[in-house]
C-alpha cells in the first residue's frame, strides 16, 4: 500500500490546476441543459479539447493524452475544484466512447472519437421508451433488416433523453430479431439526429431546463456501420455502458469532492445556525463519506490495474454516491434555512438535479436487486 | 499510489482466519458465555505460536516487527468469529507500546472506562493523566460490570494504591495507543458485520415462506444490499486509517476516527437488519446470532462512540481556520 501520489502525477496535477485556473469562466455559464446554454459549452469543450484537457485518458490521436486512470481522477478532482462548466459531452465521452473503444471497429472509432471529444458531434443516450424504464430489456422500438439497401430501419419513441433536443447523435439499443424476448435480439444503434424520419421534441425537468426529450423514429435507415458491435448482442454491449454510468467514469470522486468542500464553507460561512449538533453532524457525515467514496474509488482503480474489472461492484457505487448527493444538498438546504428556497442561493437547482440521482442510470431499487443476486448471490425470484 | 494489500499480508490473514476458523468456532463463544473467565481454551496460545499477539514488537526485541496496516486484515478475522480474547488491547496497544515478556495484557486508553478481562491477565496497561503505565494485575483493585456480552468480562480499574506500576509512555504513546485501540476495534466490528450479513444471505437462502426463499423476495434483499453497501465505503476508511498509523501521518488521528465512526454505523445496520431477516429464530437464545449482536452493541461505543469521533472530524476540519 502506498497513498502517495508520484511526482509526475503531482507534475501533472499542477499542470491541470494552472490551466484551470487560467481558463475555467469567471462567470458562470448558463445551464448547460437549456439551448443557449448548451452552445456556450461547446465553446468551452472547444477549448477544452485544443488545449488536450477534454479527454485526457484517450490516446494522442484522439486528443487525449494517454493519462493513467489515475491521471485522469487527478483531473476530476482538479476539474470540479475549479469550478468548471458541465460536460455536455459526458454521455459521449464517459458513456459511448469506453464502449466504442471496447467493442467498436477502428473506421468507427476514427468516425466519432475525435468529433465527440471537440464536441462537434453531440451524442445522447437512447436507452428509456415509453414502457421500458426499470425494465430495460422491455424495448419495443425495432430495426428491420434492409437487405437491398444495405442497413436497417429504426422504428419506434425513446423518452427521458438527456438533452436529445440539443445532440446531433444518439446510441442506442432496438429489438432487431422480433423472434427473440427480452436481453436476446437486441442491437445497439448510432444513429444521427438529422436522419430523415426522426423527430425530437424538448420538454421540461424538474429543476426547471428543458433538458428532456423525446425521440421518434419513423423508417429511420442507418447503414450497416452504425451497429456498434454484433448485431443481436446489443445487450452485452450496453451493459458494459451502464457500468461506465453506474461507476467510475461518469460520477468521479471528484465531483463530491467538490461538493463537500463548498458545504464545509457554507456551514462556516453560516454562523449561528451551523451550532445545531444535527447539522454539524450532518456536514462532518458528508467529508466522511465522501472519502469512503474517495477511497474505495482508489482500492477500485488499483484493482483494475491488476487486471479486474469493475463488473457489478459499480452498482454498489451507484447507490452510494447518489444518496450521498442528495444527503449533501439536503444538508445544504438546512443551513440556509428560509433562504433554501431562493433559485440563485447556489444549492436549490442542484438539490433538485441531486434527486434525479437515484433514478437514471437504473434506478436504485435495481442496483438493490443486482447487489442482492450478482454480488450476494442471493435467490432470483 | 497503490491501495490493496500485500500477498505477505493476505497470507497472513488467511493463516490466521484458518486456525480460528478451527479453534474459536461459535461452540467456543457459546461455552465463553458460562465459564469462568469468558474466554477461550486453546485460541490465545495458538495466536501467540503464530507470533501475531507481538507482531508489532521490534523483531530485535522479539516480535514480528510489522505495523498496523499487517495487522488491520487479522483484527477483523478476529472479529469474524468473534473471539472473546483481548486480542486488541494485548496485540494493537500493550504489547506494541512494553514489548514481549509480559504475559498477557488488557488496556484502558481514551475515553474507555472500563477494562476488559483484567481479572484473567498478567497486567493492564493504563493511561494516567497523560502518561502510560503498566500496573501488574496483583496491583489492581477491580470491580466486575456486568457487559450485555455476558463474553466481556469488564472492571473498573483502581491502581491508585499500588507500587507495581511502571511507566511506560508520555503523552504522545498515549494518543497513539488509543488510536491503535480505536483502528482495532473498528476493523474488529467490521469482520463482525461481515458475517452477520455472510450468515444473514445464507439463512434467507434456505428458510422458506410463501413457497420461496425469503432471500427472493425483493424486500429482503434491499436490506441486505443496504447492508453491503455500508460496509463497502467503511472498509476503505479502515485500511487507510491502518496505513496512516503505520506511516504515521500527521492525520492518522482524524482518519482513526472517520473509520471509526462510519463502522459503528454499519454494523449497527447490520445488527438490525440481520435479526429482521432471521425474524423470530434469530430472537431466539439459541441462535448464534445473538452472540455477534451482542458483541457488536458493546464494541460500537467501546473506544469513543460515533458521536465522539464525529466530533474529532469536525473539530480538526470545520472548525480549522
Amino acid at each position: 500500500m502506498d497513498l502517495s501520489w508520484s511526482p509526475t502525477e503531482v507534475e501533472f496535477r499542477n499542470e491541470a490546476r494552472a490551466w484551470l485556473a487560467a481558463n475555467v469562466p469567471s462567470e458562470k455559464l448558463p445551464s448547460g441543459d437549456t439551448s443557449d446554454g448548451f452552445a456556450r459549452h461547446l465553446e468551452w469543450e472547444q477549448r477544452l479539447f485544443d488545449a488536450r484537457w477534454a479527454v485526457v485518458s484517450w490516446p494522442e490521436e484522439y486528443g487525449g493524452r494517454n493519462a493513467t486512470l489515475w491521471e485522469w481522477l487527478i483531473f476530476e478532482e482538479e476539474y470540479y475544484r475549479a469550478r468548471a462548466p458541465q460536460r455536455v459531452t459526458q454521455n459521449g465521452i464517459f458513456l459511448l466512447a469506453p464502449t466504442i473503444f471496447e467493442f467498436g471497429t477502428q473506421e468507427q472509432r476514427d468516425r466519432y472519437l475525435q468529433p465527440m471529444a471537440q464536441g462537434t458531434q453531440t451524442w445522447c443516450q437512447g436507452w428509456s421508451e415509453p414502457d421500458a424504464g426499470s425494465d430495460l430489456a422491455g424495448i419495443r422500438s425495432t430495426a428491420v433488416r434492409d437487405d437491398v439497401a444495405g442497413g436497417w430501419r429504426l422504428s419506434g419513441q425513446k423518452t427521458w433523453t438527456t438533452r436529445g433536443a440539443f445532440c446531433t447523435h444518439m446510441f442506442g439499443l432496438f429489438r432487431s430479431d422480433p423472434a427473440a424476448e427480452r436481453h436476446a435480439g437486441l442491437t445497439y444503434f448510432l444513429v444521427p439526429l438529422d436522419a430523415p424520419g426522426v423527430t425530437v421534441r424538448g420538454f421540461g425537468r424538474l429543476d426547471g431546463d428543458e433538458g428532456f426529450a423525446e425521440v421518434f423514429l419513423d423508417d429511420v435507415f442507418v447503414d450497416d456501420a452504425m451497429v456498434l458491435g454484433e448485431v443481436n448482442d446489443g445487450w452485452k454491449v450496453a451493459m458494459a455502458t451502464t457500468g461506465s454510468e453506474r461507476g467510475l467514469t461518469l460520477r468521479s470522486p471528484g465531483r463530491f469532492m467538490a461538493t463537500a468542500d463548498r458545504l464545509v464553507q457554507l456551514y462556516r460561512d453560516i454562523g449561528a445556525r451551523a451550532s445545531d449538533p444535527a447539522l454539524r453532524h450532518a456536514v462532518v457525515q458528508a467529508v466522511i463519506d465522501v472519502e469512503a467514496y474517495r477511497l474505495q474509488t482508489l482500492a477500485t482503480v488499483t484493482a483494475i490495474g491488476d487486471g479486474g474489472k469493475p463488473g457489478v461492484t459499480s452498482s454498489l457505487t451507484k447507490v452510494f454516491w447518489s444518496e450521498l448527493d442528495i444527503r449533501m444538498h439536503d444538508t445544504a438546504l438546512a443551513l440556509l434555512g428560509t433562504a433554501a428556497e431562493l433559485e440563485d442561493n447556489g444549492w436549490m437547482k442542484d438539490f433538485q438535479f441531486a434527486l434525479s440521482g437515484p433514478i437514471y442510470a437504473g434506478t436504485n431499487e435495481i442496483q438493490r436487486n443486482v447487489i442482492a443476486e450478482r454480488i450476494l448471490g442471493m435467490p432470483k425470484r | 499510489m497503490r491501495f490493496a494489500f500485500t500477498t505477505d499480508q493476505l497470507a497472513l490473514r488467511d493463516a490466521v482466519r484458518e486456525m480460528l476458523v478451527k479453534e474459536c468456532p461459535s461452540s467456543e463463544v457459546r461455552s465463553a458465555w458460562s465459564n469462568a473467565n469468558g474466554r477461550t481454551a486453546g485460541t490465545w496460545d495458538a495466536l501467540m505460536g503464530m507470533g501475531v499477539l507481538e507482531a508489532l514488537v521490534p523483531e530485535a526485541a522479539g516480535g514480528l516487527g510489522l505495523s498496523v496496516l499487517d495487522l488491520v486484515l487479522v483484527c477483523e478475522e478476529v472479529g469474524r468469529v468473534a473471539l472473546p480474547e483481548p486480542f486488541v488491547e494485548h496485540a494493537l496497544v500493550a504489547a506494541a507500546v512494553v514489548g514481549s515478556g509480559h504475559g498477557s495484557m488488557s488496556a484502558l486508553v481514551g475515553p474507555a472506562a472500563l477494562s476488559v478481562y483484567a481479572d484473567s491477565v498478567d497486567a493492564v496497561l493504563v493511561e494516567d493523566d497523560e502518561r502510560l503505565l503498566l500496573v501488574a494485575r496483583e496491583g489492581l483493585v477491580l470491580e466486575r460490570q456486568s457487559s450485555v456480552d455476558h463474553t466481556r468480562h469488564l472492571f473498573t480499574v483502581d491502581w491508585s494504591n499500588t507500587e507495581a506500576t511502571t511507566e511506560v509512555g508520555g503523552p504522545r504513546e498515549c494518543a497513539d495507543a488509543f488510536d491503535r485501540a480505536a483502528l482495532g476495534n473498528a476493523a474488529t466490528l467490521l469482520g463482525l458485520a461481515q458475517n452477520l450479513l455472510d450468515v444473514t444471505v445464507d439463512y434467507t437462502a434456505t428458510r422458506s415462506q410463501f413457497g420461496a426463499p425469503i432471500g427472493s423476495f425483493q424486500a429482503v434483499k434491499h436490506k441486505l444490499a443496504d447492508v453491503r453497501i455500508a460496509l463497502e465505503f467503511a472498509r476503505p476508511l479502515i485500511y487507510r486509517a491502518a496505513y496512516s498509523l503505520s506511516v504515521d501521518d500527521i492525520d492518522r488521528s482524524i482518519h482513526v476516527s472517520m473509520c471509526a465512526a462510519q463502522v459503528a454505523d454499519a454494523a449497527s445496520l447490520a445488527v438490525r437488519h440481520a435479526l429482521q431477516c432471521h425474524g423470530a429464530i434469530g430472537y431466539s437464545d439459541e441462535s448464534d446470532l445473538h452472540m455477534w449482536m451482542k458483541r457488536v452493541w458493546a464494541l460500537q461505543r467501546a473506544y469513543g462512540d460515533p458521536a465522539w469521533h464525529r466530533e474529532r472530524v469536525a473539530r480538526a476540519i470545520l472548525d480549522k481556520t
